[in-house]
């Protein structure tokens, strides 16, 4: 099985415009996500500004990832000897449902009914906690927002807090219902709901045998890996289990262990808002007793390599700074992209992923503000990448009334003097909105346009001509 | 000076006013402005949709049209922007290196308004007279591509009778975004939605920008609200003088 | 060999091409700095900061501060990494510790292996003895650190340096914490939900 022409059903959603619509009509979920995002921002911006050398450690972690992405191969395998010298097993998965088949193959093998899971994007992209309910295996996710989203029978719209989405007295309300011996008083005050789920997986993290991770780095050197986390459930997992399974896409390396010096200073500043996340856990090999698996994802991220002008998503550290400063992802939330990965650079990595024929409303999704370039830790020139990712949209789009459009204006404009004769004929549309001297209501496509926004109507005298009669 | 003003092709055909302003303040700061006839558009909105195939013979007569200026002005940061960091990589792309060439030379020349007024020019007080409440909104091309900073601030508060206002929350995108407010109407509206009230919170009676086609956005909201807000681009407020007030009244 | 293997490697080489050899990195950012005057006092802040509860004690005076520290907590079970010294903690239990036993013990001490005075950090490397295996300071609800002041470093590079070949660490700011709901931070999740620091001048 080949991964290309079968679009990952965790990356492509409905199309962005019609589910972002749904999203701007419920006021809870825009308030929920000024309210956070704006906090974020503030925080974020404050400890960026701390640092005096913040520009430099962007530029040398954007050249620590294009190095790794320049010669992946000969890192991968440097990795993998590494692991596999410290007793570590190493799989590969081509694409997400390969993936999830080994994970649910290693994780069927000890036995269990259960593991248990830190948050990880990679196993949202591969659908692993489905593959393993399907093989009669529970997945409980032990990060407070996952478990939010777990509980509610409901999908991450954030990659750093998937249940952003939620305000504190919806999150009681979930709790109440769902979460099995919890107080039936429990209060919408935070530290309530986080001791609510501190109880509740206690004794799954003492009990439960088999854990699954991801990782955000993994350095080829050595083999370490390594989890950056809040809550002190990641440290449970990758603990007491027997059984540890880390997935980890391909893009996740970095060359030496030095090199992290500049990804734990990029990453926690820029996802959290934090001088450094509360712990990061780093492992080399399994510990005593403990037996390790490491799943090597590719799933669209070597098609990605393959384009010049959009490898550099690959450089992606998932902090989410992009999202939390995103005027489009601010009011439509991450549901509407979509794709486990929502955002600017969920617009510009789920495609690549899938390959654009399978994505084509996410290179749209965005007003090219520039806001998710500026503050992204790794430099990734997000508006370039969706500016070159709908051409190829473009491309692979049939003909349509707008290509036409686009080429006839293309053409006028190619050549003044059909341009001036272009612009004169637009006086025609002096003939619209004479009442109130602008235009207001137009037909479909324009409709779009004037179904909040007037038209100037249009002057009597182009620029052009009143030059030339001055 | 002799300066070749690119007026864009969105003044030309809609916004007049703008140009003759542009005109106006450069000529009143003593240099010659000459409107070089071949021009049409940068080539941004196809580019920018995805259509830089097409954009291509655009691009070429833009290059062409200002191939012997000395210096190119531009009544837009959003086109500045294009010609500055898009034309010459969107040529090479499509294997037109000639065209490349051409086109970085160009770019080189070319400037956004308060670019040239503050770092060519170097003046700041460019003897305008505007007295009414103004708020600036500062475009997303203009703060993020071009990084114009607080040019157009400091040529603002230099103005005599001004009363200045600051936004709230200034840097964030208005959601016009080109097509995008067509493609994407609904999330364009809402945060076209939040930018208008920004902007009415100030109590301003007129909102200047540095781009025609951010305003006709934010503009054409508020009139839709009748908010009685006028939108008037920065050469207009700076075009203003005592003897030759700039027209505020909504139309 | 697997096929996934294989065929993924070929992908890579098909994807990179001619393979232009990468850039070389730039490192113009602080990659080590010399502790400053006040920069032991901003390592207790940016702790406070985190919530942690940060003393300041000499050497001779540790026994006491520490003693004192596991009173106020009313701590009675009390374990310490195995190779604590006696001195530290002369009553705590030192090994045989298993997640059972953890579950039930009020207090854990450790000494660490580096700390950052620009971002509040403490680490710990898990194959020494005197900060022992990852279970002993995740299980009980309260760890005290010891930070010697020769072990604070003036960034997160002199850290790194400093830890290379460490092969199983936790890096640790301040007790447990999460921001998961509408990003707002509350301290004491899953891990120890009180950090208490003593540096040694």
């Amino acid at each position: 099985m080949t991964f290309l022409g079968m679009p990952a059903r965790n990356l492509v959603g409905e199309p962005f415009p019609v589910a972002a619509r749904a999203a701007l009509g419920d006021a809870q979920l825009r308030r929920n996500l000024a309210k956070a995002t704006g906090t974020i921002r503030a925080k974020r911006a404050s400890v960026v500004a701390e640092l005096p050398d913040w520009a430099q450690l962007r530029a040398s972690g954007a050249a620590i990832k294009d190095a790794v992405l320049a010669d992946l191969d000969t890192y991968l395998l440097r990795f993998e000897a590494a692991l596999v010298e410290r007793g570590t097993t190493v799989h590969w998965a081509r694409d997400a449902d390969e993936a999830a088949r080994v994970v649910t193959g290693l994780v069927k093998a000890t036995g269990t009914a259960e593991v248990i899971k830190v948050k990880s994007m990679a196993t949202a992209e591969i659908g692993l906690n489905d593959a393993l309910a399907d093989a009669g295996v529970r997945a409980v996710e032990t990060d407070l927002a996952e478990l939010i989203v777990q509980l509610g029978d409901d999908k991450p719209s954030h990659i750093l807090v998937p249940a952003i989405h939620k305000g504190r007295a919806e999150i009681r309300d979930l709790f109440r219902r769902e979460m099995p011996g919890v107080d039936p008083d429990l209060t919408d005050d935070p530290r309530a709901l986080a001791e609510a789920a501190r109880r509740y997986l206690r004794h799954k993290f003492t009990t439960v045998d088999v854990a699954v991770s991801g990782a955000n780095f993994a350095v080829a050197d050595s083999g370490a890996l390594v989890v950056v986390e809040s809550e002190g459930n990641g440290r449970m997992c990758l603990t007491l289990p027997r059984t540890l399974v880390s997935v980890v896409g391909i893009e996740k390396l970095v060359p030496t262990w030095q090199d992290l010096e500049v990804f734990l200073q990029l990453l926690p500043r820029s996802s959290t808002g934090e001088r450094m996340n509360p712990y990061t856990s780093v492992w080399t090999g399994p510990a005593e007793g403990q037996t390790s698996h490491v799943v090597l994802v590719d799933n669209g991220r070597t098609a990605t390599l393959s384009d010049p002008a959009g490898r550099a998503a690959l450089r992606c550290i998932r902090c989410s700074a992009c999202l939390n400063s995103c005027p489009v992802y601010e009011r439509t939330g991450g549901h509407a992209y979509g794709s486990v990965y929502p955002g600017p650079i969920g617009a510009v990595l789920s495609p690549q992923l899938t390959g654009v024929r399978h994505n084509q409303t996410l290179p749209f999704a965005s007003s090219l503000c520039g806001v998710c370039y500026d503050v992204c830790p790794v430099a990734i020139d997000i508006p370039s990448m969706l500016v070159h990712l709908r051409e190829k949209v473009v491309d692979v789009r049939a003909a349509n009334a707008e290509s036409a459009a686009m080429r006839a204006v293309a053409w006028a404009m190619s050549d003044s003097g059909r341009w001036s004769r272009l612009l004169r004929a637009g006086r025609l549309g002096r003939a619209l909105g004479r009442r109130r001297d602008r235009i207001g209501r137009l037909p479909p496509p324009l409709s779009a346009w004037t179904d909040t926004r007037d038209l100037p109507r249009p002057p009597q005298q182009t620029f052009r001509d009143w030059w030339e009669s001055r | 000076m002799r300066v070749a003003l690119f007026v864009t092709c969105l003044v030309d055909g809609l916004f007049p006013e703008v140009g003759k302003a542009t005109v106006a303040l450069l000529e009143r700061l003593g240099h010659e402005v000459v409107v070089p006839g071949g021009q049409t558009c940068c080539g941004q909105m196809h580019v920018n949709t995805g259509y830089a195939r097409q954009a291509l013979p655009v691009i070429r007569n833009h290059v062409e049209a200002f191939a012997d200026a000395d210096v190119v002005v531009t009544p837009s940061g959003s086109c500045a922007g294009s010609i500055r960091h898009q034309h010459a990589d969107v040529a090479r792309s499509h294997g037109q290196a000639r065209l490349a060439d051409a086109a970085d030379r160009v770019a080189k020349r070319t400037y956004e308004l308060s670019e040239f007024l503050v770092d060519v020019l170097g003046v700041t007080d460019v003897g305008a007279y505007f007295p009414h409440r103004v708020t600036y909104h500062p475009t997303c091309h203009s703060l993020r591509v071009l990084r114009v900073g607080d040019r157009p601030l400091r040529l603002l508060r230099a103005v005599r009778g001004i009363d200045l206002v600051e936004l709230p929350a200034a840097d964030t995108c208005c959601g016009f975004g080109g097509t995008f407010a067509i493609k994407n109407a609904d999330t364009s509206a809402a945060m076209l939605a939040d930018k208008m009230s920004a902007v009415l919170t100030t109590g301003a009676r007129v909102l200047t920008a540095g781009d025609s086609s951010c305003l006709m956005h934010i503009g054409g909201g508020l009139s839709r609200l009748r908010a009685g807000v006028r939108p008037l681009h920065l050469s207009q407020v700076l075009a203003g003088t005592a003897d030759h007030p700039a027209e505020v009244a909504s139309r | 060999m697997s096929t996934a293997r294989s065929e993924i490697l070929a992908r890579i080489t098909a994807a990179l091409g001619h393979r232009p050899p990468a850039p070389p990195v730039p490192r113009d950012y602080r990659r080590s700095g010399s502790l400053g005057p006040g920069d032991v006092e901003r390592f207790a802040d940016r702790l406070r900061d985190y919530r942690a509860v940060v003393h300041f004690t000499s050497a001779a005076g540790l026994a006491d501060t520490i003693a004192e520290a596991l009173r106020r907590r009313g701590a009675r079970h009390v374990v310490a990494a195995p190779g604590v010294p006696t001195a530290w903690a002369p009553d705590a239990i030192r090994s045989g510790v298993d997640s059972a036993a953890l579950e039930g013990t009020d207090a854990v001490i450790t000494a660490c292996h580096v700390a950052i005075a620009e971002t509040g950090t403490i680490v710990l490397d898990h194959d020494a003895p005197d900060q022992g295996i990852r279970a002993l300071t995740l299980l009980p609800d309260y760890h005290l650190v010891v930070v010697r002041r020769q072990q604070v470093v003036a960034g997160v590079p002199d850290a790194v340096t400093a830890l290379a070949g460490v092969r199983t660490q936790t890096w640790i700011s301040g007790p447990s914490a999460t921001s998961d709901i509408e990003l707002e931070r509350v301290e004491g999740v899953h891990g120890p939900r009180t950090l208490e620091v003593v540096v040694t001048r």
